[in-house]
């Protein structure tokens, strides 16, 4: 299985090809792709010199295009397609079919990958794109549990991505308007999930409170960790309860599955986190590439070594990994 | 202006759907969408219930009638469900998936973009125009001026416009989960729902820790805990280039809501403003009301 690692910045690029991804992905400074936030991305220069990086150590770059393209603004999105196949990258990851289509059209030779956002779940939507657009590979949302998995890998015309580590998504990705409901802005057409700019703290007697454009979020006791508000992982009140109604503050951590996902030929495994620090990426990266290493020099032996888990704890939301979706109990 | 009632996303039992469905035949309707597109346990009626209600409402309604497919599709017999309702031969289906759409392609069927297909630019349309689509509705977070320059953009490519259905009344459909939150508020696992969420026929609110109203909560989909009201917005909705308005359906009070739209068209003045929510349609905020932001 081929380890997937992300790059928000170019010191973050280097952390990870040093510590051993097969392929990075990036994504342009602008609303093209999900991870639009401010001071994020890579710019033209660090791009190539990025890419150059990446092929002096024999890795891959992957880049997203992987919002949905704005009939306004397409011509960036046509530019971001282009400047992706100019650059000679690895896969272009994509979602919008109107972007899918101006890129297989436009650039035959350019592998397409289906973006998560894409919320392909089922084998029949991934004919649809493979057969259209010529997608090679598909990234699959974290909605599904693991034998669902087995029965798209099984069915699928394309070689399949998944999760393994980071933020976890408790709705289908490309299948969320939450954010849009509370602040405006959303995965789909912003690339961005409760953003920065709607967030305030506020502390008084009752704690420390969070909100999103106003919106009461969470609220914390004195000596209670406290997140980003992000809207899916908030306290709210339901029948009278107030509990964390939709999701925990926690992160995916899918160490323990890497035998069961290799024996359903899943063909890559993807870290979350354009958004996250390079510190992080390395940490990740070291920590994965030496999973997956052990697992194939001995795949009757493997077992996660603790070193490794309290490695990943300490870089997780809320300190605590689940095992999502892929466990049917989570569910 | 058409009206069309959209399919039933909560869980009702099969006694007050077949009640529901003889009123909202009797309702000056075009378009009348069934079948369950949340969750695939809900089973108050399959696929042949479904047709076999509609080849009843036929004898009472002009409404075309529609079949509505499952928006989250997973499980191997969650997809093969799919498949056999893309073959039902009768009703032309609305894909709310493109496991639907790919089905649909295959047969050369017409079929209805339903608003969890993310559909957001001429160029996505145009894709899905080759593939047989024939009414699009927009993914409810789309602005008014999203909606009208996706069509001008598709008259620029030479491409002639599929009918425009806009999502304007009800609690909006925001988000699909793995996880079952009706389930989950009840302490049940998934697994084993007793299908609570029948107990909850406009679903359950979710409230800040302030009490304001925020989601409600309906099996594995998330929805909006203000309902979405375009009724003010009407001649916009018709300059944007709308050809059907879509009324979701509520617990109570549907033929009073579609006496309301009816009467708007009909030539009766729009209300200056309306309960609920339109951000989304003015390009803010989807919990927003246009008439207090001062828009």
């Amino acid at each position: 299985m081929q380890l997937i690692c992300p790059a928000g910045s170019l010191p973050a690029l280097k952390a990870a090809v040093k510590r051993g991804a097969d392929a990075v992905y990036v994504g342009f400074r602008d609303d093209t792709n999900a991870r639009h936030f401010a001071g994020l991305n890579l710019d033209d220069k660090q791009l190539e010199s990025g890419l150059q990086l990446i092929r002096q150590n024999g890795r891959q770059l992957y880049v997203a295009v992987n919002t949905y393209a704005l009939p306004d603004g397409w011509t960036r999105w046509q530019r971001a397609v282009d400047q992706a196949a100019a650059l000679g990258v690895d896969a272009l990851i994509a979602a919008d079919p109107g972007v899918l289509a101006y890129a297989s059209r436009r650039h035959p030779n350019l592998n397409l990958h289906l973006s998560v956002q894409g919320s392909a779940t089922n084998a029949a939507a991934l004919a649809l794109y493979q057969q259209r657009y010529g997608i090679r590979r598909a990234v699959l949302p974290r909605v599904l549990s693991l034998a669902q998995v087995r029965q798209v890998a099984e069915k699928s015309p394309v070689p399949i991505e998944v999760f393994a580590f980071g933020s976890l998504c408790i709705m289908a990705e490309g299948r969320c308007h939450l954010s849009s409901y509370l602040t405006g802005e959303s995965p789909n057409l912003c690339g961005v999930c409760s953003p920065a700019k709607a967030v305030r703290w506020q502390e008084d007697v009752e704690g420390l409170s969070s909100r999103l454009n106003g919106v009461l979020i969470d609220r914390y006791a004195k000596d209670e960790p406290a997140g980003y508000p992000t809207l899916c992982k908030g306290r709210f009140l339901v029948n009278g309860q107030r509990f964390h109604a939709l999701e925990e503050p926690t992160s995916l951590n899918t160490l323990d599955l890497i035998p069961q996902l290799a024996a359903m030929g899943v063909s890559a495994v993807k870290i979350e986190g354009r958004q996250r620090s390079p510190a992080y990426v390395e940490q990740v990266t070291r920590v994965w590439r030496a999973a997956l290493d052990a697992y194939a020099s001995a795949p009757q032996h493997f077992s996660v070594q603790p070193q490794w888990r309290s490695a990943l704890a300490g870089l997780s939301e809320g300190s605590q990994t689940t095992l999502g979706a892929y466990h049917r109990s989570w569910q | 202006m058409k009206l069309s009632l959209g399919p039933v996303l909560f869980y009702w039992t099969r006694e007050k759907l077949l009640d529901f469905y003889a009123e909202m035949a009797e309702q000056p309707l075009d378009a009348i969408y069934l079948g369950e597109t949340v969750c695939s346990k809900r089973r108050a009626l399959g696929l042949d219930d479904w047709l076999g209600l509609a080849r009843e409402l036929r004898e009472c309604t002009r409404a075309e009638l529609l079949l509505s497919g499952l928006a989250l599709v997973e499980a191997a017999s969650e997809l093969s469900s799919l498949r056999r309702l893309c073959d039902n031969g009768e009703l032309q289906v609305e894909a709310n998936d493109m496991g639907a759409v790919q089905f649909l392609r295959e047969r050369g069927l017409p079929f209805v973009a339903g608003p969890s297909l993310n559909l957001y630019n001429g160029h996505a349309l145009a894709e899905m125009l080759d593939c047989g689509l024939r009414r699009w509705v927009p993914p409810v977070e789309c602005s008014g001026n999203l909606v009208r320059s996706t069509l001008e953009q598709l008259d620029g490519l030479g491409l002639e416009r599929p009918e425009v259905e806009l999502f304007a009344y009800g609690h909006l459909p925001l988000a699909y989960s793995a996880r079952c939150f009706t389930a989950r508020a009840e302490n049940r696992p998934k697994d084993d729902c007793q299908f609570c969420c029948v107990g909850y026929p406009e679903g359950i609110a979710l409230h800040s820790q302030e009490g304001e109203a925020l989601f409600t909560l309906n099996g594995i989909q998330t929805m909006s805990a203000k309902v979405n009201n375009l009724l003010a917005d009407y001649p916009q909705l018709c300059a944007a280039g709308a050809d059907f308005l879509r009324l979701s359906p509520r617990a109570e009070g549907m033929r009073e809501v579609i006496a309301a739209f009816d009467a708007v068209r009909g030539g009766a003045l729009p209300p200056l403003a309306v309960e609920g929510c339109n951000g989304y349609w003015h390009g803010r905020p989807g919990m927003l009301r246009a008439e207090e932001i001062s828009l």
